[in-house]
């Protein structure tokens, strides 16, 4: 995955709660079996009309957030089915970060998993970003957001900090060194009989 | 003064105790994949792969269980090839327990957990879907993972956990006849908010629990998902003991909380107060009691889905059926096909038939939308399901609303939202 460090970039206001998974992507994209190309389904409901053409009152079509990568979005944003494909959507949308001051479960640990930095803020903060119009800054280093009257910190568990900044997929370097650890484990056993 | 989650937590991670915050990295005891979440635990496997992991075989097939219920049977012709995908993994990875759709049991894969007793007390249980939290009514710890952690789980066959925070929700007395377990989860999600259980576990206990039987224990943890909750769950007792007898299920190792377990927040629930509610749309916390929207006319009454379609929520549908007639289309899809037949056995179909109802197949179907029933737009629906965000069954400019098989039935013979206490 790309290492995270800045990302700069206008933040695209989605002035809803309870934005669930169907809505990020709706089910009739999840029979593709495929892990890539779900960006242009992203909130496909919201963003097409049934004939196909743009509404253009939704935010993502307003020429202005062409190009965003950061996302807002009100409480509980995620929630419902577990589908991957949200995140997957998001990510190749282009979107590398979502502010909201609430994840569903699941969808947060999704996130992670895929290069996406979701960010938890206080109502205040998160009222702040839907009326800031200039670019915002999100530093992960110093888990910070950045932008015109705003410099807040964001909290982040250790493990996923390093596992962004350094572009790492966490789930293919343990498994990479399976071996080791097996080996690890039956010697430990062996000398441990009891322990097992 | 550890809880039931905790303590499973401790004894899969290899520890004497552990508290809420604590990371644990847990043995995994079952793994279930779907038709959906199959073929997205494929694609992570393809990722792994070109990252240079070599996988050609997963950590134990005999932990891994498969069901085929959301594009079954087959939608169209994506979803009869993804059929094809899961067939040819189970058989490349040397899966036994694969539910295949039209060949002996098979159905919604929450309903297969406990109508085969696929997942038992004291175990660790994790799923591709968000609704895995319904086999915590049997005494196991039971979430849902995205598909990268189940890939993780299927080959290594451990996760990390954040041991939950648990938040304790105590009924006193017997529901009263007209009320079920939908009304009281609904009526805790309306209280709480469909985030009010965020990354907490919700526990069900209380002489009112003790009464009810383990289907309807099911209906509440299933539910436990719309609160936002990363598990549900009730302690085994002499009920789930029985129930899993009857499936030949009578060895493992059952896990009881100590009796000064601890507790995040208990809630207290007077059963005789429970009323017939609805869940207005769009969401499953929009909470109001049935009675107060009686004039609400409905196009559809849908009684299907692993929260609304076991045996004795058809059986619940049918004692308001027998003998009426429905005013409103109206769809029972049974959530698993031993369930379907013992239905049949019970003279619940022709009752069914005889009221005019249209009786399906089993399938997720139109309860997250996919086929078999979906809504056109400003179709307004009442439905025995889980969830009514917009679009969720259909037209993103459709209706749901949740409710009890019971109201759902009720709803039917009147074509408008109805309390089976009125119903004449």
């Amino acid at each position: 995955m790309e290492p995270f460090t800045k990302i700069r970039s206008i933040a695209t206001p989605l002035d809803k709660v309870n934005v669930d998974t169907d809505q990020i992507i709706p089910k009739q994209f999840l029979k593709l079996i495929q892990k890539t190309g779900f960006g242009q389904y992203l909130f496909f409901d919201w963003r097409f009309q049934s004939d196909g053409t743009p509404r253009k009152e939704f935010v993502l079509n307003h020429p202005k957030y062409q190009g965003s990568k950061i996302l807002l979005a009100r409480n509980n944003f995620g929630c419902g089915s577990s589908r991957e494909h949200a995140a997957w959507a998001l990510l190749d949308f282009g979107f590398r970060v979502i502010i909201s001051t609430s994840f569903a479960d699941i969808f947060y640990n999704n996130c992670f998993k895929n290069g996406i930095l979701p960010i938890r803020v206080g109502e205040q903060v998160l009222q702040k970003l839907f009326e800031t119009d200039g670019e915002v800054e999100v530093d992960l280093q110093n888990q910070a957001i950045r932008g015109d009257g705003i410099d807040v910190r964001f909290e982040i568990e250790p493990h996923w900090k390093k596992i962004l900044l350094e572009g790492l997929d966490d789930i293919a370097a343990t498994l990479l060194h399976q071996d080791e650890i097996s080996r690890y484990e039956s010697s430990h056993r062996d000398m441990n009989p009891k322990s097992s | 003064m550890l809880n039931i989650t905790e303590k499973i937590l401790a004894r899969a991670s290899g520890r004497d105790s552990v508290s809420p915050d604590d990371v644990v990295f847990a043995n995994v005891d079952k793994v279930m994949v779907h038709d959906v979440s199959g073929p997205g635990v494929l694609a992570v496997f393809e990722k792994l792969r070109k990252n240079g992991v070599k996988i050609d075989r997963l950590h134990d097939p005999e932990k891994v269980w498969v069901a085929e219920d959301h594009f079954v049977p087959a939608a169209d012709k994506i979803s009869a090839q993804n059929v094809v995908l899961l067939t040819q993994f189970t058989k490349d990875y040397g899966i036994r327990r694969h539910f295949k759709y039209g060949m002996g049991q098979y159905g919604i894969c929450h309903t297969l957990s406990h109508e085969e007793a696929m997942v038992l007390p004291g175990e660790v249980y994790v799923g591709g879907d968000s609704h895995t939290n319904t086999t915590g009514a049997l005494g196991a710890f039971a979430a849902g993972l995205g598909h990268t952690d189940v890939a993780y789980v299927l080959l290594n066959g451990k996760i990390w956990f954040k041991v939950p925070e648990t938040l304790y929700f105590k009924l006193n007395g017997r529901l009263p006849e007209y009320a079920m377990a939908k009304d009281f989860i609904l009526k805790i999600i309306g209280d709480i908010g469909t985030d009010g259980a965020a990354y907490k576990t919700m526990q069900f206990g209380g002489t009112g629990i003790s009464e009810m039987s383990v289907e309807e224990r099911l209906t509440l943890t299933n539910m436990t998902t719309e609160a936002g909750a990363k598990s549900g769950i009730i302690e085994p007792d002499q009920k789930v003991r029985d129930y899993l007898a009857q499936r030949g299920a009578t060895n493992y190792r059952e896990v009881h909380g100590d009796p000064d377990a601890q507790y995040a927040k208990t809630y207290e629930y007077d059963a005789s107060e429970i009323e017939p509610v609805v869940a207005k749309p769009f969401s499953p916390e929009n909470v109001s009691v049935a009675r107060e929207l009686s004039s609400t006319p409905l196009d559809k009454a849908y009684i299907g889905s692993c929260t609304g379609a076991k045996l004795e929520d058809l059986r619940a549908a049918a004692r308001i059926l027998k003998g009426r007639t429905v005013k409103i289309r109206t769809e029972v899809l049974p959530a698993a096909i031993s369930i379907f037949r013992k239905a049949m056995d019970e003279g619940l179909i022709k009752i069914f038939m005889d009221a005019g109802v249209m009786v399906g197949p089993p399938t997720c179907g139109a309860c997250c939308g996919a086929h078999m029933g979906v809504l056109a737009k400003d179709e307004v629906c009442i439905s025995t399901t889980n969830r009514n965000f917009p679009g969720r069954m259909g037209h993103v400019e459709s209706k749901t609303y949740l409710a009890s098989p019971l109201v759902a039935a009720a709803s039917a013979v009147t074509g408008k939202i109805t309390d089976p206490r009125d119903l004449k």
